[in-house]
């Protein structure tokens, strides 16, 4: 885990805060959290394939807004972040 | 609905990696009026990719390009095309609403994506591409002491493993289907990477022939010149080379053939006015987007001149785009390696075994779904015309899907 | 008929044509089905899939009332990938005027048996909470359904193969009637009855017939589970779908039962290219937007076109063609191809083989609308 005391910004992910950088993408926060981004339409827990925001896998719902491609968008203090939307 | 932000250029750049910092750069620098546009939250694209500031190699000339970008040109980060409104008007969306992208000239720099192709667990969380690796490590994914498995053909194969591993990864294995032998490596690069890379083993004739876990990746089984052989591991990075990001261009009814844009001397395409630059008009690495980008910068600002001096350099670029394509063709081995239940399409998660009965790429859309989803066909299309020879069908906007909102 | 090489070909491997080719060989004929492309490719792969009981005319009643029964009895043979979902509609009445319309549905449906409540605009937010405020209410017709037609035709087409009937997909035919299609190959087939079920295309074909391509637009997002519950459509629909002159659009939505909403539609004569059209598409999301406004917020994954079979009275023509005895007709179904594709392969394989029919198909029948010279 990044030193709290270092620029870093704390966001909720799935109701619990996680630290992470300043600059950290929401994907990576939710890997740190230790979560798939999504449930696939069959029931397969998925996580970020592409990383560059083509494969649509790594989409969670952020502040309220659902299919949010998380490997495009940069953590925000207080960010509300929920997957499997 | 309000498309309130109307905006003009004289010339506007989509892409903002190394081909379109290029173009941007070198138009403004002619005095006309440039925009950007990139849909990461900074310029870079995938090459520059800064993420949390970590120094790779080519930071430095990443540092120069950038630098030269005056803050005349106006940047749109975060923001994506997904129609074209009119002739000469765009439409772009970002978090919270919509643009009308008005050009004289358009610079289309639009990148390149990895090939993936399926085997069975290659949906589990943690096998990403090699690419993507890279990019979620650059945004903050620790990989200090992970054990990763690195595996597939392309370019980005051995510059991954030689910055994973600086990152403090401990790379298990380079899988490599063709070998080292065959990789071109742009000689002193190649040589360089395989120096960072000693010590790691590298296994030819090597590709992943299924990946394990419950709820994420826990170890992957390759084949080894003919053997089977499992290696534990927390992430596999794994892609096929590069397939062309060309959906724009196709939209605006540039001509493409074999996949590449097709483009002339000055990188203009088929379309008067619309120009392309970078690895839709051949894989080619940075060297040649940068001069591509260059030369379409320079002639859709009017300075065919200054573009043509340019030429020579494209020139040797060039010779290392073709080798590049030659290099890495696929193995028909790897037309084997999905099982009848093997995810195709993971948007809809459509199987292998579906996707045998069909004829074509449009049948298989209306009749199992393959391709419907959220990529649009981005990740199973490039796979499906590898496994099945199917050719996707013509691109419709919107080429990303938009909100309703912004589309009417 | 036994010197043919086959009792029946069809051209046209659409959701008519499937039904046909199905209805056929249930009745013991050697069939033959010919695409140029895949089955359901067409209008079938274009449409909704809105299994919809309509009143424009007594003879479109008895067609859709008819077929959609015959879509409900068939519902427990059809596989899950047809996603048969019972959804009802509601059409929406946005003013007092529109609500005189619902009045005079409700009567009309209700004569006729078929289940329909009036809808006050509080009935209406509570089955549509997305739907705006300020809407005057709406007619819920019960037992309307929504299915995925590339697979329902796909579903009839095997059926009938494995009954016998042969397919040939991507094979064009350049000509049909007096007994033979030939193929571009230059390939004669023999055949004592051929149907022309090629849809908006089946004039190309068959001269001297009113068959002309209507153009539609549709949209669909992401998953959205539960955003709307029914078919909806505004009654001002019917102005616009009756408006043969000028392009029109109008609020037609619909649930998938993926969860996804399919957005309508739109209408236009004379455009003949694929291509999407970006101001008829924006005026009909802008109109959908209009009645549901959430839907502006929600991801639209993808657009495309179609061609309906329009008829000049807007009803299909079923049945012999007027010049020809061995050429029967089964196109112009308009918007309704799906809905009355059962009924239309019913009523005609009985007009052939003399069975009792459970609705006339003399509304039907191309010769009503003959014209002087028929048939190329």
């Amino acid at each position: 885990m990044p030193d709290s005391n270092v620029n870093s910004v704390t966001l909720i992910v799935n109701g619990s805060p996680v630290n992470v950088l300043a600059g950290t993408t929401v994907a990576v926060a939710v890997a740190i959290a230790g979560r798939p981004c999504r449930t696939s339409v069959g029931g397969e827990p998925r996580g970020p394939l592409c990383g560059m925001g083509i494969c649509f896998e790594c989409r969670v719902s952020i502040n309220g807004r659902s299919h949010c491609r998380s490997c495009q968008i940069v953590c925000e203090p207080g960010m509300e972040v929920k997957t499997d939307e | 609905m309000s498309r309130d932000s109307e905006s003009r250029f004289d010339v506007l750049v989509i892409g903002g990696g190394p081909a379109g910092i290029a173009a941007a750069v070198r138009a403004a620098e002619c005095g006309v009026r440039v925009g950007i546009v990139d849909d990461n939250p900074a310029l870079g694209g995938q090459i520059w990719r800064t993420g949390l500031g970590n120094a790779h190699s080519d930071d430095a000339k990443r540092k120069m390009w950038s630098s030269r970008l005056p803050p005349e040109v106006m940047a749109f980060y975060g923001t994506r095309v997904f129609d074209q409104a009119a002739a000469g008007k765009l439409l772009a969306e970002d978090a919270d609403g919509v643009r009308e992208l008005c050009y004289a000239n358009l610079v289309l720099a639009t990148g390149a994506r990895e090939r993936f192709l399926p085997f069975p667990g290659w949906t589990l969380p943690n096998v990403m591409g090699a690419g993507g690796l890279q990019a979620m490590v650059k945004c903050g994914l620790p990989i200090r002491g992970k054990r990763v498995v690195i595996a597939g053909t392309g370019p980005l194969l051995l510059a991954v493993a030689a910055y994973l591993q600086k990152q403090g990864a401990e790379i298990a294995f380079i899988c490599e289907p063709a070998g080292l032998v065959r990789y071109p490596g742009k000689i002193s690069e190649g040589l360089r990477l395989k120096k960072a890379l000693a010590g790691i083993p590298l296994a030819t004739k090597c590709w992943p022939v299924a990946a394990h876990g419950a709820q994420a990746l826990e170890s992957v089984t390759i084949s080894r010149a003919g053997k089977k052989e499992n290696v534990s591991c927390d992430c596999l990075a794994c892609g096929f080379h590069l397939v062309p990001n060309t959906e724009l261009q196709a939209l605006l009814g540039c001509r493409i053939t074999g996949g590449y844009v097709q483009v002339d001397e000055f990188q203009q395409t088929s379309v008067s006015r619309i120009f392309c630059a970078g690895e839709p008009t051949g894989i080619g690495g940075v060297e040649s987007a940068l001069v591509e980008g260059e030369i379409a910068g320079l002639a859709a600002a009017g300075q065919a001149a200054r573009a043509r001096q340019l030429f020579g350099k494209r020139r040797k670029t060039r010779r290392f785009t073709t080798i590049l394509d030659q290099a890495f063709r696929l193995r028909p081995e790897l037309k084997h390696l999905p099982s009848a239940e093997t995810i195709v399409c993971r948007c809809e998660d459509v199987s292998y075994s579906r996707l045998q009965e069909q004829q074509s790429w449009r049948a298989a859309k209306l009749h199992t779904r393959c391709g419907m989803g959220l990529c649009q066909g981005r990740i199973c299309g490039p796979a499906t015309e590898f496994l099945f020879g199917w050719k996707q069908d013509s691109v419709r906007p919107p080429i990303f899907p938009a909100r309703v909102a912004s589309m009417g | 008929m036994s010197t043919a090489a086959y009792d029946v070909v069809i051209v046209g491997a659409g959701i008519v044509g499937a039904a046909c080719a199905d209805e056929f060989t249930r009745r013991g004929m050697r069939v033959l089905v010919l695409d140029r492309d895949f089955v359901g490719s067409g209008a079938t792969a274009a449409g909704m899939g809105h299994i919809v009981v309509m009143d424009d005319s007594e003879a479109q009643f008895a067609l859709t009332r008819y077929s959609q029964q015959l879509w409900k009895s068939l519902r427990p043979q059809l596989p899950d990938d047809c996603e048969y979902e019972q959804c009802g509609t509601i059409w929406v009445a946005a003013d007092e005027e529109e609500l005189e319309e619902v009045r005079r549905k409700h009567a009309y449906y209700s004569q006729r048996g078929v289940p329909v409540t009036v809808l006050d605009p509080q009935a209406l937010r509570q089955l549509e909470p997305n739907l705006r405020d300020g809407l005057s209410g709406g007619l819920l017709v019960e037992e309307d359904i929504v299915l995925y037609p590339p697979c329902a035709a796909r579903f009839l087409m095997e059926r009938a193969r494995k009954c016998g009937a042969q397919i040939r997909l991507g094979v064009t035919v350049t000509h049909l009637g007096q007994g033979f299609v030939r193929l571009s190959d230059g390939a004669e087939i023999t055949a004592g009855i051929v149907v022309n079920a090629a849809g908006a295309w089946a004039a190309e074909l068959t001269g001297g017939i009113e068959v002309k391509k209507r153009k539609g637009h549709l949209v669909i997002t992401d998953r959205y589970a539960g955003f709307l519950r029914h078919q909806l459509l505004e009654l001002g629909y019917l102005k616009s779908a009756h408006s043969v002159a000028s392009d029109s659009v109008a609020f037609n939505v619909q649930p998938r039962r993926t969860g996804q909403i399919l957005i309508g539609s739109s209408r236009q004569y004379g455009a003949e290219h694929r291509e999407v059209d970006q101001q008829i598409l924006r005026r009909m999301l802008r109109r959908a937007q209009e009645y549901v406004p959430g839907l502006g917020a929600l991801s639209a994954v993808r657009t495309w076109t179609g061609f309906r079979a329009t008829t000049p009275d807007k009803l299909p023509l079923i049945g012999p063609s007027t010049g020809d005895k061995s050429l029967f007709l089964a196109t112009g179904h308009e918007g309704l191809g799906i809905t009355t594709s059962l009924a239309t392969a019913r009523i005609l394989v009985d007009a052939i083989t003399g069975a009792k029919p459970e609705i006339l198909i003399e509304p039907y029948l191309p010769s009503r609308a003959a014209k002087e010279s028929v048939h190329a």
